[in-house]
């Protein structure tokens, strides 16, 4: 396979997602429509969609959504915003990490309806035009990464776990809970990171990526 | 997940009396409750909104302890400069829990809230006496390394899951609430969580409509404070035994004990027995397994759990070592 041959394929499969998000909307909100009116005996209110405006990646979206929506779905489906990944959809593999207002969190166990007005960060929102994240070059230098599904919510905890550790926050592993900066060590790097799960294995190469952005010696 | 209208409370008195609707669920965080609504363990009609109440704040009380509103983030708690300093068994408790992005959402008050992880509880295709009421344990005789050996009955055996309210419990936190009509009070830890008995499907002592609005600490009890969990593996898993004690040791005598239990039990255990027990004893290996010995008079296994027995003893002793090396 030639390299146009391979920027072909990656153009086509970004329009596909894009135009099977669009699809996939319609397919949703049609089923989700009829079993509503079938399963509530009181349907009236329950259909009401909720307007939400979520400001993502500094841009401002407004939204009308079924309150069950997830933050994750949200941008997935609704705003076409692809990289975060939905892994198990119930906060156990960290796939799905957003910054809401600066902070990691699972966008699959909170609803959008919860955050209007909020500003969050995803993974399309890290580099400064075509200027990658520092931890998305280093994740990139370090192969911090195999099949890659997980590495957009590894780096959005990244950034989440770097400001959290500048600020002084401690770990379970921090020995002095006293002291207003714990350093971070590699034991605390991988404490930190414990709510993102690499089935490639691909941890000591992640943590590389860290150490490096973080300024540590390798 | 079954449809749900979605109110946000505008304030804490509008947000008890539409709680105490039929079918009404305050939402927090919603790490919990959302993961239980995926799998319609939960089913609320209506979901209340508290996130946007002044409930936010850690504050200090008159008498030198902390009033920790309902809406602290389990990360902000743990993090918090006179948490640390003056209640190091709670910030490593809060630590010990769940993951980054979860303590991150994860609030004070629905972490006292949190439901078992029963996988039998979590499965609605199996029966189960706390989801539903009279459909029979499945745990018993079933698959049960994580449940409790202590405090259970015939119908339930379910553990409670929270590491801070481990902390809470050995700390005499008093949990403050409002109701519909406006009425507050201070619910002690010791009386907050229910044991299953006949009913497992109450786990606390909040009435309908009624909403946690702050836990209170009381000055810190004197002593060195220390929590240690262990797990199936290092980081992001629940206990299967975890002990938070606060030990005070002069001259190689232990002048005064508080213990609880995580894992062992459907609420965070005490035994006052076993802390009376080593008041005035020696710091050596006899006390502490005597200690353990009355923790553990009671204790029961069911099978796949029968190691939490040696393992709560052992856990302990190591723990009471640590807590009086000086």
């Amino acid at each position: 396979m030639d390299e146009d041959t391979i920027i072909r394929v990656q153009v086509t499969r970004r329009a596909m997602l894009e135009a099977g998000t669009a699809a996939a909307a319609i397919l949703v909100t049609g089923f989700a429509q009829t079993t509503q009116a079938a399963s509530l005996p009181d349907a009236e209110g329950s259909l009401t969609q909720m307007a939400v405006t979520l400001q993502v990646n500094g841009h401002g979206h407004s939204l009308n959504l079924d309150p069950r929506t997830t933050l994750l779905d949200a941008l997935r489906e609704h705003l076409a915003l692809t990289g975060s990944k939905k892994g198990c959809d119930h906060g156990q593999c960290g796939a799905c990490t957003v910054l809401l207002e600066g902070r990691r969190i699972n966008s699959c166990l909170t609803l959008a309806v919860l955050h209007d007005g909020h500003a969050i960060t995803t993974i399309e929102g890290l580099a400064d035009g075509a200027a990658l994240h520092p931890l998305q070059a280093a994740f990139v230098e370090h192969d911090g990464f195999q099949c890659g599904y997980c590495t957009s919510g590894q780096i959005c905890s990244a950034a989440g776990m770097l400001s959290e550790s500048r600020a002084g926050m401690p770990s379970y592993v921090t020995a002095d809970l006293a002291e207003a900066q714990p350093a971070l060590t590699d034991v605390e790097i991988r404490e930190r990171m414990s709510g993102n799960i690499c089935r490639c294995g691909a941890y000591p190469n992640i943590v590389a990526a860290i150490r490096q952005t973080a300024g540590l010696p390798s | 997940m079954r449809a749900f209208t979605f109110e946000r409370a505008g304030s804490i008195g509008q947000a008890a009396v539409s709680a105490a609707k039929p079918g009404a669920k305050v939402i927090a965080g919603g790490t919990n409750l959302l993961d239980l609504m995926k799998l319609q363990v939960e089913t609320p009609s209506q979901l209340i909104d508290i996130n946007r109440l002044p409930l936010d704040k850690i504050e200090d009380t008159q008498v030198g302890g902390l009033r920790i509103g309902a809406l602290v983030r389990n990360s902000d708690l743990a993090a918090d400069q006179r948490v640390r300093v003056r209640y190091g068994v709670l910030s490593r408790a809060l630590l010990a829990g769940a993951s980054p992005q979860l303590r991150n959402k994860a609030t004070t008050g629905g972490n006292l809230l949190q439901r078992t992880r029963c996988s039998y509880f979590y499965d609605i295709t199996i029966p189960c006496n706390k989801r539903s009421p009279g459909s029979g344990c499945s745990a018993l005789g079933g698959f049960n390394r994580m449940h409790a050996i202590l405090g259970a009955s015939d119908q339930c055996i379910a553990t409670n899951p929270s590491d801070m309210a481990v902390a809470l419990r050995v700390l005499d936190a008093e949990i403050e609430t409002v109701d519909a009509a406006g009425n507050t009070r201070a619910i002690p830890i010791a009386d907050f969580h229910r044991l299953p008995g006949q009913t497992p499907q109450i786990e606390t002592a909040l009435r309908p409509g009624e909403i946690i609005t702050a836990v209170v600490l009381p000055p810190p009890p004197p002593g060195v404070q220390l929590y240690r969990k262990v797990r199936d593996r290092a980081s992001y898993a629940f206990a299967l035994v975890s002990v938070a004690a606060v030990v005070e040791t002069v001259g190689g005598r232990i002048r005064s004990a508080r213990l609880a239990f995580g894992g062992l039990a459907p609420k965070p255990w005490r035994v006052p027995g076993a802390e009376e027990h080593l008041v005035g004893s020696a710091a050596t290996a006899s006390s502490f397994d005597a200690a353990a010995t009355t923790v553990l008079t009671n204790a029961a296994g069911h099978g796949g759990n029968d190691f939490k027995i040696p393992l709560a003893r052992r856990t302990l002793h190591a723990a009471l070592t640590a807590v009086t090396r000086t």
